[in-house]
This record gives C-alpha cells, structure tokens and sequence, in this order.
C-alpha cells in the first residue's frame, strides 16, 4: 500500500448530541469538497440530525462531558443543556459554520448520499415520513456494506 | 515545484497543481487549466466562479470554500457541484490559478 489518496468514504453518526454530530458533518462536507465521494449514514441516536423534529434541536450533552470541565452536578441542572448549547452555537455561528439543519442540507445539495439506518429506525418506531426530505433511503447493515464498497468507513 | 507551459507561458505550479504566483495567472490560461482538471468547456457560470475566486483572493489574501462561495459567488452549492465536480472550491482556485483555498466549512 502506498499513498493513494482517499476517493471514497462512508462517515456514520451515531450519537444524538452537537459535539457528536458535527464531526461527521464536517468530514462529510471536507470530503465532497475535495472531489471525494461521500456517504453519510445515520444510526441510533445520530438519527436525530435527520429527524424533521428534533434536528433543530440537537444540545451539548453537559452531564458526563469532561472535556466540558463542567462539575457533573452543575450540568445536571435543569437548563443546562440549553445555556450552554446556545453558547456554543453563537460561537459556531461566529465562525461562520452553518446550523446543523443548514449544513445537512448543504451536505445533501454537495451531491452526498444521506442515509438511515434501518435496525434504529425500527428500534425508535420511526418511519421515512419523520426525516427531512434530503434522507436518500432507510437502509440495512448489508446495505451500507455495499455502498461503503471500496472506500472509507469512518464511525464517529 | 513544477514549471509547466500553459498556453504558451511558462508558469510555476506547486505538486498539488496550485499556482505559486497568482499574479502571473491570465485569463487565456483558464481554458487549458479546465481541461486538465476535466472541464472541456468554460460556461458564463464558470466564468463567474474563477473572477469570484481572483477578487477574493486579491481581497482576503485567501481563497473561499465552497460554503462562502454558495452563500456569495451567485451560484448555488448544487450547482457549483455540477460545474466542478472534483470539488468546486479546489478546481476553481487551479483553474483560476490562485492558492489551494484552506478552510474546512
């Protein structure tokens, strides 16, 4: 194996929180922009970046976040979760990165595939109808194997 | 560090294919750029991408990603994909031979 640069990969999301979200986004986005081809694959609470409810409303998790350096006590008051997700996405916003529902939206208009995951969206009853319109399909495990053929997979 | 002909002038590209001096950059060298990078024809929309490109670049010393090129060049993210498949932001900075634009949104 030499150097041979990256022409595909497959990114999943699988957690439900900012911080656990938009680095796939991002990557996502990075990889259509270098003429990559990119998939974008949703499962367990990931599913909530797609979900036409809850995509705008995706918090930083403030309890069980070291990296917050928040005590554990004070992140569990009620609230907490909004102050400081409305912190950090006036920074984000700063810095001129979009919304989570903007970006996956931007993603989707990149040409990227956007999927979700079939064994989730059976797990929480969900359905095609309750994600936004840029979701491709409901896929299977097999399924992505397939479409993740010859590339990257990247789990986040 | 490479120094290529194109269109008849002498110019020199770094390994990436990114001119070194975009000031040596002219407007009859974009045909010949597009089609090493796959584009056989230059539309107006086209165009409008690659003086988009110069004049922020000559602004901000940098050039745009795809999102500020989407949300300020006139044409749509679809659409600059269309355009410039490979990655508009990359292909268009080479063909309009200004630096690699670094950003990551």
């Amino acid at each position: 194996m030499g150097n041979e640069p990256i022409t595909k990969v497959s990114i999943i999301v699988s957690k439900g929180s900012l911080e656990g979200v938009y680095p796939g986004l991002i990557m996502a986005n990075g990889a259509r922009a270098e003429g990559m081809e990119a998939n974008l694959f949703f499962t367990f609470f990931g599913l909530d970046a797609i979900h036409k409810k809850r995509h705008e409303h995706i918090k930083v998790a403030t309890v069980g976040n070291p990296g917050l350096h928040l005590a554990t006590w004070l992140g569990g008051i009620p609230g907490m979760s909004s102050v400081m997700t409305h912190y950090m996405e006036n920074q984000i916003e700063k810095l001129d990165i979009p919304s989570i529902p903007e970006f996956i939206e931007m993603i989707a208009d990149t040409g990227a595939g956007l999927y979700a995951c079939k064994a989730s969206v059976d797990l929480f009853r969900l359905t095609k109808d309750d994600f936004i319109d840029q979701v491709h399909d409901i896929i299977t495990v097999g399924e992505f194997y397939e479409k993740a053929a010859g590339g990257q997979i990247i789990f986040t | 560090m490479t120094t290529t002909m194109v269109a008849g002038h002498a110019v020199e590209l770094n390994d990436e294919g990114f001119f070194l001096d975009p000031d040596r950059w002219t407007d009859d060298m974009a045909p010949e750029l597009a089609k090493h990078e796959g584009i056989d024809e230059l539309t107006e929309k086209h165009w409008q991408v690659i003086h988009f490109m110069r004049k922020e670049y000559a602004a901000k010393g940098t050039g745009p990603t795809v999102r500020v090129l989407g949300k300020t060049s006139g044409v749509c993210v679809k659409e600059l994909y269309e355009l410039f498949p490979k990655g508009p932001a990359k292909t268009a900075a080479k063909i309009a031979g200004i630096p690699k634009p670094r950003g990551c949104i």
